[in-house]
């Protein structure tokens, strides 16, 4: 019982939770954006690689921070684009589609990267976004530090979610993306286009998926590494259903998977010499598999997810 | 009727899909304030001129005019801003949205921030209000009936201020008291002067609600008349192209028995309602209908007889031999012929081509198979012919059957079964939601195979058509059966109070 007294009451422990949130944040609203327009985006786990790799060159180059968080948002648009070229325009199958274009992000980034730095052995490092204190805030307990002494980025993805709510659930174009991903017949049959919302979705979605990975090169490490990504793209997906496609839900998502992760990091330390650590490592993925088990069987899907949709065609 | 003005007219309109000519020069005016029904059997092409108007399709050739405006093809959105709305018949509403916002979805700039919600709700309860169409607006469109979600589709419209309003066979959804209602706002919409086409293959509604008619066939206009002085049967000839022959039947030969009901009953299970204790028979050469509320027993009856269960009690008796598995195939093999009470959805495989969807049954013997695989050109072949010989409606044998009409559909199930020479055939609802034309080819159809000697079973709700093709009825309530006796010998009162359970038991129920 100590432990977890001493885990839950250290700061430490809920800063940690915060951060490992954040590319969470960014990710889980990218794939809850594409997919409330009707189109999945299995592309996530190679745009968030492009988003590390783009953002991290580009600031490695001279392009300063936020230019280096422009160039990731940008990489993962133009691969969102391609998603939607082949799924949107063409009907192709949204699940080949989006695995062909983790593939290829992945294996371009690489290939950049062996391009660009033929022979070091460790990347050189860039200076990375440091956090902002707020005076007074900053020095709460407990949630000073864990709220208060993020980075910029962390700001970011929390006004994010309050952007996207709004977008989704206060304005005429949110109203129209809800419609697309239930029923594209009823966004059409009211003189809207179909192709253009959920291009347009799934670019500004991957867009958001890239800044997920940026924020690991420009904000948690300060370098690239290969496998970094390490499968977050994969939890933002299953994020998307345990949140039921809603904005809130999907910060609380991902800050309830943050704060395992957090746990178990800390846990292993802990009494890591009595149980081995990939049991540990286990624990985040075992309890998003749980939660998804508790909540998916009510998951209310956007009805027309996966299906394509061509102009004029009869039900 | 106000002022008259001619709203729409469509001129020279032709619409080819692939070899199938669904609209050839077709012309049509609209004034404001009419009521025009546009009817034509399924396949005549009225939905397909509609998606034109409405910017679903482009046409090949033709112009559309509102108000005297060429219309640009291909832009529904260009259509509700020249006022032309459409009610569609598989209703176009986002269901995870309230009736309001799919009302107002699309009326606003999409990039504008906020949006005013205030007054877009001032204007639809003014609508509401004006027309008669009630509707709970907060409500998810998914947990709405299906009336009100026909009036949420005529609010989208109203709403947008349209001087054309088309509804797509609206009552095809409706029960009977709804569709009186609908005729009441769609009048006194008509009667503030906006021109409303009404698209039906039903004739009795087109009557009732009309004021000008304009009936189509094969893709081409076969008339145009005045309703108050349309003569119902001309206007059925006028669809179907030529006299609907009355029904001819001559009486019939019974044979020996080929299915037997020996005390059979089937509890809940495949079936919604059970059976309980069913004794009848089913004779080579004669028609049995099956009468009843629907929900009495009937798909029960259907289950055993398709090979979907075994009776949980009792026997049945195929040709003197008892069925021992629930297997379809056995079935189907053993002679049995079935026609699916939901022939869209258990008929046919949507997303597979009218080819295979014919030798579908039989794909594991000749000429289909060969040493295990599949003999394509025989299945083609097979699909050519039928598609000739039963008149199904499509652009060949590569055709998706999820294209296909409901009558075409029923049709290509007839060319599936009916080919074999079936010994016994059961029919579930054959005509239901089928236009008078293929109607009466199916019911042609049923008889022929009865006059060949085929035992055939005929579960309907229609009592019309029971009397037009049954030689003895048999009447379920409550999972009972009742043999009613021959039909010559019934009238529909009678049928009807079995249907309502008033079992005669002194001897047989044969009112003078």
């Amino acid at each position: 019982m100590d432990v977890l007294f001493d885990i839950f009451g250290s700061a430490n422990f809920w800063a940690a939770a915060v951060r490992i949130a954040t590319p969470l944040i960014f990710g889980v609203l990218g794939a809850l954006l594409c997919e409330r327009a009707g189109v999945l985006n299995l592309g996530i786990e190679g745009i968030f690689v492009a988003g590390a790799m783009a953002g991290w060159i580009a600031v490695w180059l001279g392009a300063g921070l936020w230019g280096g968080v422009l160039v990731a948002a940008l990489a993962g648009a133009v691969f969102g684009l391609l998603h939607a070229m082949l799924t949107v325009i063409l009907g192709l199958s949204q699940h080949v589609s989006g695995i062909g274009i983790t593939l290829l992000a992945t294996s371009l980034s690489y290939f950049t990267y062996r391009t660009a730095l033929p022979s070091v052995t460790s990347p050189p490092r860039i200076t990375p976004f440091q956090p902002i204190a707020i005076p007074g805030l900053s020095d709460l307990p407990l949630i000073g530090p864990a709220l208060f002494a993020q980075t910029p980025l962390t700001w970011l993805a929390f006004a994010l979610v309050a952007v996207i709510a709004l977008l989704l659930y206060r304005t005429p174009l949110g109203l129209a993306i809800r419609a697309v991903g239930d029923n594209p017949a009823a966004v059409e049959a009211q003189g809207l286009s179909v192709q253009g919302l959920r291009i347009g979705a799934v670019v500004a979605g991957s867009a958001l998926m890239a800044l997920g990975g940026a924020f690991l090169t420009l904000s948690a490490f300060d370098a690239f590494f290969f496998g970094m990504v390490n499968g977050r793209g994969w939890i933002c997906i299953a994020l998307v259903v345990f949140a039921s496609w809603q904005p809130g839900k999907a910060l609380l998502g991902a800050l309830l998977f943050g704060a395992f992760d957090a746990f178990q990091i800390r846990l292993q330390a802990e009494i890591g010499q009595v149980v081995p650590g990939q049991v540990f490592l286990m624990l985040p993925y075992l309890l998003s598999i749980l939660a998804l088990v508790l909540v998916a069987r009510r998951a209310d899907y956007p009805r027309a997810l996966l299906q394509p949709w061509f102009k004029g065609q009869r039900h | 009727m106000q002022d008259n003005q001619i709203v729409l007219s469509l001129e020279g309109i032709t619409k080819r899909f692939g070899a199938l000519m669904a609209n050839d020069q077709l012309d049509l005016t609209l004034r404001s304030g009419e009521i025009l029904a546009l009817l034509g059997e399924n396949g005549a092409g009225k939905t397909t001129l509609m998606n034109i108007l409405f910017g679903h399709y482009v046409q090949d050739e033709g112009v559309v005019r509102v108000a005297g405006k060429v219309l640009p093809p291909g832009s529904p959105g260009a259509a509700l801003a020249a006022g032309v709305g459409m009610v569609h018949q598989h209703f176009a509403l986002a269901e995870n949205l309230t009736g309001f916002d799919n009302i107002r979805l699309g009326t606003e700039p999409l990039m504008r921030l906020g949006s005013s919600r205030a007054a877009a709700r001032r204007k639809v309860e003014q609508i509401m209000g004006e027309s008669g169409l009630e509707v709970d607006l907060d409500r998810r469109v998914a947990a709405l009936t299906v009336g009100e979600k026909q009036r949420v589709e005529i609010l989208k419209a109203l709403y947008r201020n349209v001087r054309v309003l088309i509804l797509d066979e609206p009552t095809a959804v409706l029960t009977p008291q709804e569709a009186e209602g609908l005729f009441a706002v769609l009048r006194r919409l008509a009667a503030n002067g906006l021109g409303v086409i009404f698209i039906s293959h039903k004739l009795g509604e087109v009557l009732a609600v009309s004021h000008r008619i304009l009936v189509l066939r094969g893709g081409r206009k076969a008339g145009e008349l005045v309703t108050a002085q349309a003569d119902r049967r001309a206007i059925a000839d006028l669809m179907v192209g030529k006299s609907v022959a009355e029904l001819k039947r001559t009486a019939p030969e019974p044979g020996k028995t080929l299915v037997e009901f020996r005390d059979v009953s089937l509890m809940r299970g495949v079936a919604r309602a059970p059976l309980v204790h069913a004794n009848f028979t089913l004779r080579a050469g004669e028609i049995v209908g099956v009468a009843g509320v629907s929900g009495n027993g009937q798909a029960a009856i259907a289950a055993l007889l398709s090979g979907l269960a075994l009776p949980s009690s009792g026997q049945v008796l195929l040709d003197g031999a008892p069925v021992t598995s629930a297997d379809p195939r056995a079935l189907v093999t053993a002679g049995v012929a079935r026609m699916p009470e939901d022939r869209q959805h258990d008929g046919v495989v949507g997303t597979m081509s009218v080819a295979d969807n014919i030798a579908i049954e039989e794909v594991r013997r000749r000429p289909f198979a060969r040493m295990g695989f599949l003999n394509r050109k025989a299945m083609r072949q097979r699909a050519l012919d039928a598609i000739a010989a039963y008149d199904i409606r499509c652009p060949g044998p590569d055709a998706e059957a999820r294209l296909l009409s409901g009558g075409n559909v029923q049709k290509l199930i007839l060319a599936r079964v009916l080919e074999r020479e079936p010994k016994i055939i059961l029919a579930n609802q054959p005509t239901r939601g089928l236009d008078v034309g293929a109607q009466a080819e199916v019911h042609r159809r049923i008889i022929a195979a009865r006059d060949r000697g085929a035992a055939v079973l005929v579960i309907s709700e229609d009592l019309d058509e029971l009397f037009a093709l049954a030689d003895r009825f048999l009447v379920v309530h409550a999972g009972e059966v009742t043999d009613a006796g021959p039909s010559t010998a019934l009238d529909r009162s009678t049928v009807g109070l079995l249907m309502a359970g008033h079992i005669n038991t002194a001897a047989p129920a044969i009112p003078a």
